[in-house]
C-alpha cells in the first residue's frame, strides 16, 4: 500500500530530475531572499548559476547546528513571522535553544512524509494510534499526531508520563499502534507486568513506531518477542521538521522521500561524497523548506544510503540504522559541549585545517578541555609571539561559543589521527 | 638584483610532542642538509626551529615534501669581531634607526662569529649597518 504511489515509486532518473529542479528553485529563492544563505554562498564563491546539475549541489556550502544557535531565534528565517504557523524549540546547549519555524507548506510536507511512512507499515483507517512522544516544543508528539490523523487513524494523544493511565487507555480504547521512544516502550512493558497486564495477551497492540534515540536490532528482537508486536524505526530531528521517515514492511532501511529531502553521505574527514552503501556522515537538504534554509545540513548522524529499489516497490533511497552521531555531546564542568560547536568555531579560523581532536581530563574535581588543531602550512609564522597570538585568538573564539575555557594546542599537518568511517575526535580521559 | 646580504633562513614548526624534534633532525640528516646555524625557540606549547643551511631552496623543498611545516624567512648575518662591544655596535645602530630586532642567535664559525638577526625592515637594516661600517655575511659565504 502506498500513500502517494506516483512519487514513492517514481523511476530514479525521473526523481533525480525532479530533485534537480527543486534544488534550482530552492537555491535561486534563497540567494535572492535569504540573507543568511546568500552570504554563505557569497563567501563560498558559489552563485545560483553554478548549479547546473544535481552533482553541482556538492559545490554548495554546508550548514551546521551552530547556524541555528547563532541565528536564534528567527534571524535565519526566509519569511516574515506572519507567515509562520508553528514554532518548535529544542532544549538549549550551553544555555541557548534552537528555534525552528514552519510555514503552512512546511507542516504540509511534514505531515505528507508521515502519512507515507505510516501507510508503508500498514497503519491507516481503523487503527488506533497512541502517541506517547512528548507533545509541546518537542516535535515528536505533534508530528506523529498530524501524520496519523492524515491517514485516518484515531489518535490517542497521551504524551509522555503517567504510564499506568497510558496502559489503561491502551487496553480500553483498543490501541493497535504506539509511537514512542524504544526505552519508554520497554518501561511501559515493565510497568504493565507489575500491573498484571501482558501486552501480548491483554492488548490489541500490533505495531510500534520507535525513535528519537539510538536503539539496536537486539532491542527490536526483545521488544517484538516479549510484546508480540512489530517494531519500526523512525528518523527525523527538529531541524528536518521532526520525525518524518520510517522503515517499510521490509524493514531494510528507512525510506527517505526524495522529493522532500535530498541526502548525501560524505566521508567525515575528506568531505568527499561516498558511494552507494558506504558508511559516512549524513548531509541533508530539505527541498521544500520555506521557513528557513536547510541546505547541505551536517546533521552529524553516521549512516549509509542504499539507492536500489526496495522489495516494497518504493524507489526512494533508504538510510541504514543510525550507528552513532559524529556529534556526541560532552559534559564538561557541567556545561554541554558539542564537538560540532568546536568544529564550527575552528572552521572559521583561516589558519587552521580540517583536523582536530578534543581531549577532556580531570584534575582533582575540575575538568580540563584541550583542543588540538592542525595548522595550515602556509599560515605558519616563525615568531613565537605571532603563534601564541593565534593560539590565544582560537581560545577566545572557543570560549565565546562554548562558554567554557579550553586550551588550544597547535599541531603540524598529519600529526593528528585520521579516521575511516566514524571519526573519533573526542578523547575523554576522565574517570567518572 | 637581489640583495646578497639577505640570508634565507628556514623556520620549522615543531609541535610539543616527544620525538618531534628528532624526527625533524632525521629529515635534515636524510637529505644531507648542512646546518650552519641553528636556534630553537620554544614556548610551553610548541617550538620553532630556525636554521641557516647551505642550499636553502633545495632544503626547503625536501623538508616540505615530508609534510613538515617550513617557511623561508629573510634574516641578516652580522659578522662579529672577537672583541667586547661588537654586539652593542650592531644593536645600537639598528636601535637608533628605529629598526626592531625580532629575534637573533649567534653562530661561531672557524674564524669569525656570526649573529643572525630577524628585523622588521630587512633592506633598511642592511643599508644602515653597512653605512656604519659593520660587516655583513654574504649569501655566498654560507
Amino acid at each position: 500500500m502506498y500513500w502517494n504511489a506516483d512519487v514513492e515509486c517514481m523511476p530514479v532518473e525521473k526523481m533525480k530530475e525532479l530533485q534537480y529542479r527543486s534544488f534550482k528553485n530552492l537555491i535561486n529563492n534563497l540567494y535572492s531572499t535569504n540573507k543568511f544563505y546568500h552570504d554563505r554562498m557569497r563567501s563560498a564563491g558559489v552563485l545560483p548559476d553554478d548549479i547546473r546539475s544535481l552533482d553541482d549541489v556538492r559545490k554548495l556550502p554546508f550548514m551546521y547546528k551552530q547556524d541555528l544557535r547563532d541565528n536564534y531565534p528567527t534571524k535565519m528565517f526566509s519569511v516574515p513571522n506572519s507567515e509562520i504557523v508553528r514554532f518548535h524549540a529544542s532544549s538549549g546547549t550551553s544555555g541557548k535553544p534552537t528555534v525552528v519555524g514552519y510555514t503552512e507548506n512546511d507542516l504540509e510536507y511534514w505531515t505528507e512524509a508521515l502519512a507515507r511512512s505510516l501507510t508503508s507499515i500498514g497503519v491507516g483507517k481503523g487503527d488506533v494510534l497512541q502517541v506517547s512522544y512528548g507533545y509541546g516544543l518537542f516535535t515528536g508528539g505533534l508530528g506523529l499526531h498530524y501524520g496519523a490523523e492524515k491517514v485516518g487513524a484515531a489518535v490517542v494523544p497521551t504524551g509522555t508520563g503517567n504510564t499506568e493511565r497510558q496502559l489503561e487507555l491502551m487496553q480500553d480504547l483498543g490501541v493497535t499502534v504506539i509511537a514512542c521512544t524504544p526505552s519508554y516502550l520497554i518501561h511501559m512493558n515493565d510497568v504493565a507486568a507489575k500491573m498484571g497486564i501482558d501486552i501480548k495477551r491483554d492488548t490489541c497492540l500490533k505495531k510500534a513506531v520507535l525513535g528519537a534515540e539510538p536503539w539496536t536490532e537486539s532491542m527490536r528482537t526483545k521488544i517484538e518477542t516479549t510484546m508480540g508486536i512489530r517494531a519500526y524505526d523512525i528518523y527525523g530531528t527538529s531541524e528536518l521538521a521532526g520525525p518524518m521517515f520510517t522503515e517499510c514492511e521490509e524493514r531494510d532501511g528507512i525510506h527517505v522521500g526524495s522529493d522532500i529531502m535530498h541526502v548525501e553521505i560524505l566521508d567525515p574527514e575528506t568531505e568527499e561524497v561516498l558511494e552507494n552503501g558506504e558508511k559516512g556522515e549524513l548531509v541533508v537538504t530539505l527541498l521544500k523548506k520555506e521557513a528557513f534554509p536547510m541546505v547541505r545540513f551536517k546533521i552529524k548522524d553516521i549512516t549509509s544510503v542504499v539507492e536500489d529499489t526496495c522489495a516494497c516497490g518504493r524507489t526512494s533511497p533508504r538510510i541504514s540504522r543510525i550507528t552513532g552521531r559524529s556529534d556526541d555531546m560532552l559534559i564538561v564542568r557541567g556545561i554541554n559541549v558539542f564537538p560540532s560547536q568546536i568544529e564550527y568555531t575552528l572552521m572559521k579560523i583561516p589558519e587552521i585545517g580540517n583536523q582536530y581532536m578534543i581531549e577532556v581530563t580531570r584534575e582533582g574535581a575540575l575538568d580540563h578541555m584541550k583542543i588540538m588543531a592542525e595548522l595550515k602550512p602556509e599560515m605558519f609564522r616563525d615568531k613565537v609571539t605571532d603563534m601564541m597570538r593565534l593560539k590565544t585568538r582560537i581560545e577566545v573564539e572557543l570560549k565565546k561559543h562554548l562558554e567554557i575555557a579550553a586550551v588550544v594546542e597547535l599541531k603540524a599537518p598529519g600529526e593528528l589521527p585520521r579516521f575511516e568511517g566514524k571519526a573519533k575526535r573526542v578523547i575523554d580521559k576522565r574517570v567518572m | 638584483m637581489e640583495n646578497e646580504n639577505i640570508i634565507t633562513q628556514l623556520s620549522i614548526f615543531v609541535s610539543n610532542e616527544p620525538g618531534r624534534l628528532a624526527a625533524i633532525a632525521g629529515i635534515l640528516k636524510e637529505f644531507k642538509i648542512n646546518v650552519k646555524g641553528l636556534n630553537l625557540a620554544e614556548s610551553s606549547e610548541f617550538g620553532i626551529l630556525r636554521a641557516i643551511v647551505d642550499e636553502p631552496d633545495k632544503a626547503y623543498d625536501n623538508i616540505r615534501s615530508r609534510g613538515v611545516i617550513v617557511k623561508k624567512t629573510d634574516v641578516i648575518g652580522i659578522k662579529m669581531k672577537d672583541a667586547p662591544g661588537s654586539l652593542f655596535d650592531a644593536a645600537d645602530v639598528l636601535g637608533k634607526a628605529g629598526i626592531n630586532i625580532e629575534y637573533g642567535y649567534a653562530y661561531s664559525g672557524r674564524n669569525l662569529d656570526y649573529l643572525f638577526v630577524r628585523v622588521d625592515d630587512t633592506e633598511g637594516a642592511i643599508g644602515i649597518l653597512k653605512k656604519a661600517g659593520i660587516e655583513l655575511v654574504k649569501r655566498s659565504e654560507i
